[in-house]
């Protein structure tokens, strides 16, 4: 599409320059008094050169970015099924109570008597995730749900070590979120791969023939990342249980089951928690995460520093080796100070927000929202897996490649439509997956209006328009973007042209 | 419930249209046996006006450092945000997007992260940035890891003037590895070029250090490359970077940094935003997320995250690292604040830190009994009390003054130690609050 305008903008949709092109010399967004011009103590390693900061006033920098958030499609904007990433709504007071002053403004190394309301909040969270899961103990380090994969397996690693049992092999099954076995193989774990069945569940026999007495654990997202509910995991937590191993649960998606099932009772001995799913901090285009994990009496007593600990003067953090109590073996410690407090917060917030009957609300609706999309879109997608489904409904792009195109170019033909597109190519147990996750924040008007738009898009392809896909979008900021280029010559910095 | 758009009626005909008579037809596939039969012992929903006022109570319990005199610092520090700064990272397209999955609907992220890349180069003298990390802890574990792969060694030499959690975080997470960490020097004398074998991979150092003091890095970056090692240089105090020569021109190959200082909060701890730089040749062994530039089929420029060959969503078990998640929010704020600064509010408002730093220092250094440890600093130094600093901050903030950090929280095991408090100052400390301090400091000293 050619530019028609002079400026380049187009209406409301601007074209914004970078900050290093809009700079100048002598401009600035802040007034700071002048230094005094007083003795330094830098000891002659003052900077030589200039950093090559570009100057802008405060107007400057408002509309700059106030114009690429135009840019960016978010939960606020419109309806995100990206599935296994939950897009559910952020609540405004999660941020309002995150922002008093005291819990933002508090130094993590300020003097215990001094923090007892946020330490009160870090024990009320554990409490809310042990309750919820039924495990014995929790871990509130872990910065985002990858770590919190890494603080688990660090506890698995260190009980079997414990007990004289190193293992050597991790079981991951074909379906799982690509951090799993990075994860394990991160900690030196040879990743053995286990195979789905027809039915979309990792295939019983196979993971039983891979058991023996080297493996550590197996990793299982429970419901899967294929949007069902892995029904043998009683089976499977029995069977790695009797062959001396752990049951790792990726808790990716226990907002499907929250307050319906504890994890503790499928027989999980730990399992990571993304606040940002279950708990609905926000994703920030990308983070930052928070990842608790919760842990059985046998992995608990290896939980990383920081660790709360309730004493005759209250509550303190077990910080290091001084101030542990006895019974405490923890592997080592996997962030700077005391975790994501500010997710904390927000986290809190939601809990008591939703209360347990909101709670169970919140997994029933999410698993009604997409057995709807299921319903609705299955005989026109094609669905690999027969319903019902948990919180997210997965199709294979059968019918899409019947009519010449691909998922992708599908997925952004939604985006014309004013959609974010469905999770896109994963898991990879289906062809050209397109995994559906509405949420339970999504009206019944709002489905409707994207089934319509699904069965019409779908009508439009039959009828044999298939460049109309393969030309999307048309309408957004951007059209499709040359990432080959992108990797074969890599900018990933501004430079001043010479 | 206010965040539930269902009605009871939706529900009835949703589950109509499903074919299934209630919301328990479609949890089947659950055992029976793991159902739970009651609701959990929680308590139940509540309006926001009472959740309001549990959370306001709760944070009534604190004392928080933005009400009195504050000199807290060691990796963490509280700069005044200015108010454009959380008014735009809370813009709900930024706040409620996830990660650039879409490009062409993500372009906002996108082009800031590929600024916030540009920035985080230009501040460390790097050639290279990655889209940020969780924390400076957690990027200095990774760096180290990266420097193992680049020089397939796994020796790997740690000043003692390391953050003592960066050095506990990177033995947590060096798996593998040959860790030798020193002992902390506190006026940071040490002789780390005699630790480098044929079989190290890098050498750790921070600046300016865990107790305040700047480094020249120049002469150690000339033994690391002599012997075929990295030089991994850490920055907690992101904002030294603009008073203190970079990193990069001091011969660093891989920086380190915690970048809070910019836009973000101290949160008591976290979230805060890793920083991750190195030279171009190694971008293939950086982990985390990278964001270039590209053009559309028109031929516009566009942005797009690119060398993803690296990421676990693609090489799963050989992937560089487990990162998945970063702290894009966090760098949108520092992001912000730094494009507020320019290049004249950076230098400006390093120098103020450093000139009320020194200000301090001397007039601390006049206490009886109080000796300034630190020679060279940027807006932290350490100082040496005539009694246990722990007692010494405890009693003071009795008085509601937030001394510093007492060395002993985070050196327990060093007797040594116990006297030195360690202190940092910021454009926040006012000429009251530093009278404050020293006069509390009169009173509870012996």
């Amino acid at each position: 599409m050619k530019e028609v305008t002079t400026s380049g903008h187009r209406g409301l949709d601007f074209e914004e320059p970078l900050l290093f092109e809009q700079g100048a010399r002598g401009r600035t967004g802040v007034d700071l008094p002048e230094a005094k011009g007083a003795k330094n103590r830098l000891g002659g390693l003052q900077r030589k050169g200039d950093v090559g900061l570009p100057g802008l006033s405060e107007p400057q920098v408002i509309r700059h970015f106030t114009r690429l958030s135009q840019k960016n499609y978010g939960i606020d904007t419109g309806f995100y099924p990206l599935g296994s990433c939950t897009m559910k709504h952020n609540p405004r007071l999660n941020e309002k109570m995150a922002r008093l002053p005291g819990f933002a403004s508090l130094h993590p190394l300020q003097p215990f008597s001094t923090v007892q309301g946020a330490l009160e909040v870090i024990d009320q969270v554990a409490a809310w995730l042990k309750t919820l899961t039924g495990l014995h103990g929790v871990a509130m380090s872990p910065a985002a749900g990858a770590q919190g994969e890494l603080c688990g397996m660090m506890a698995i690693r260190a009980a079997l070590t414990e007990r004289g049992d190193a293992r050597s092999r991790v079981l991951v099954p074909e379906s799982a979120h690509g951090t799993n076995p990075a994860t394990a193989a991160s900690l030196g774990y040879q990743v053995d791969p286990v195979p789905g069945n027809a039915r979309g569940r990792m295939d019983l026999d196979a993971f039983r023939a891979k058991l023996g007495p080297d493996v550590a654990a197996v990793m299982l997202t429970n419901p899967n990342t294929c949007g069902l509910f892995e029904n043998d995991i009683l089976e499977v937590a029995n069977a790695i249980h009797d062959a001396g191993g752990f049951l790792y649960a990726d808790g990716a998606n226990f907002n499907a089951i929250v307050g319906r099932v504890r994890p503790v009772d499928l027989g999980v001995d730990c399992m990571h928690i993304n606040l940002h799913k279950t708990f609905s901090t926000p994703h920030g285009g990308g983070g930052p995460g928070s990842g608790p994990v919760v842990l059985s009496k046998a992995l608990a007593p290896f939980a990383p520093y920081p660790f709360l600990v309730h004493d005759e003067k209250g509550l303190r953090l077990a910080e290091n080796g001084q101030d542990a109590p006895k019974d405490a073996k923890p592997f080592g410690r996997l962030k700077g100070f005391h975790g994501q407090m500010g997710m904390f917060v927000r986290a809190l917030t939601y809990m008591l927000s939703h209360g347990g009957d909101g709670l169970r609300q919140v997994a029933d609706d999410a698993v009604l929202n997409a057995n709807y999309l299921l319903a609705a879109l299955k005989d026109e997608l094609s669905a690999p897996y027969p319903g019902p489904c948990m919180h997210e409904a997965l199709f294979d792009d059968a019918t899409l490649r019947a009519h010449g195109i691909t998922t992708l170019d599908f997925a952004k033909a939604l985006i014309d439509e004013g959609f974010h597109p469905m999770t896109i190519y994963f898991p990879l147990v289906v062809h050209g997956a397109l995994l559906m996750e509405p949420t339970e924040c999504e009206s019944r008007e709002g489905l409707d209006q994207f089934i319509q738009t699904v069965k019409a898009l779908m009508a439009r392809l039959k009828s044999g328009e298939t460049a109309y896909f393969q030309e999307a979008p048309r309408l957004a900021p951007r059209r499709r973007l040359d990432e080959t280029q992108a990797a074969r010559r890599p900018v990933l910095r501004f430079r001043p042209e010479a | 419930m206010r965040y539930l758009p269902l009605t009871d009626e939706d529900r009835q005909k949703m589950l109509e249209t499903i074919g299934v008579h209630s919301v328990d037809d479609l949890f089947v596939d659950v055992p029976k046996a793991a159902c739970l039969a009651k609701p959990l012992d929680l308590p139940d929903h509540q309006g926001e006006l009472e959740v309001e006022r549990t959370l306001t109570a709760l944070a009534a319990r604190n004392l928080d450092a933005a009400s009195v005199p504050s000199f807290l610092g060691a990796g963490l520090y509280r700069h005044f945000i200015p108010a454009a700064v959380d008014h735009l990272i809370q813009r709900g397209e930024f706040l409620t997007a996830y990660t650039p999955y879409q490009p062409e609907i993500s372009q906002g992220t996108l082009q800031t992260l590929f600024e916030f890349q540009t920035q985080v180069v230009l501040l460390t003298g790097m050639e290279v940035a990655n889209a940020s990390m969780y924390d400076g802890a957690t990027a200095t574990a990774e760096a180290i890891l990266m420097a193992r792969r680049i020089t397939r060694r796994d020796h790997v030499v740690i000043s003692g003037g390391l953050h003592p959690h960066y050095r506990d975080v990177a033995g947590t997470l060096a798996i593998g590895g040959e860790l030798e960490s020193l002992p902390p020097e506190v006026a940071g004398d040490e002789t780390l070029a005699a630790k480098i074998t044929p079989k190290t991979a890098c050498v750790v150092v921070q600046n300016p250090d865990f107790f305040g003091n700047l480094k020249d890095l120049t002469e150690i970056a000339g033994a690391c490359q002599a012997a075929g090692a990295l030089l991994i240089a850490v920055v907690t105090e992101a904002l030294s970077l603009g008073a203190v020569e970079s990193p990069g021109g001091m011969g660093a190959d891989i920086v380190a940094a915690e970048g809070q200082s910019f836009g973000n909060a101290l949160n008591f701890g976290g979230p805060t935003v890793g920083l991750l730089a190195c030279r171009e040749k190694f971008v293939r062994q950086m982990p985390g997320r990278l964001c270039g530039q590209t053009v559309d089929v028109d031929g516009r420029r566009g942005w797009v995250l690119t060398l993803s060959t690296r990421e676990q969503h693609i090489r799963r078990e050989k992937a560089t690292s487990n990162i998945c998640t970063n702290s894009g929010l966090c760098a949108l704020a520092f992001a912000v604040h730094v494009a507020l600064l320019g290049e004249e509010g950076l230098c400006r408002l390093a120098l103020i830190n450093h000139e009320k730093a020194v200000a301090l220092a001397e007039s601390l250094a006049e206490l009886p009994g109080v000796e300034l440890v630190t020679e060279n600093f940027f807006n932290e130094f350490t100082v040496a009390l005539p009694a246990p600093a722990a007692g010494v901050v405890e009693r003071l903030a009795e008085r509601r003054i937030l001394a510093g950090v007492p060395l002993s929280r985070l050196y327990p095991d060093e007797k040594a130690l116990e006297n030195h408090l360690l202190v940092a100052v910021t454009e926040l400390a006012e000429e009251k609050d530093m009278k404050a301090l020293c006069d509390g400091l009169k009173e509870v000293l012996p």
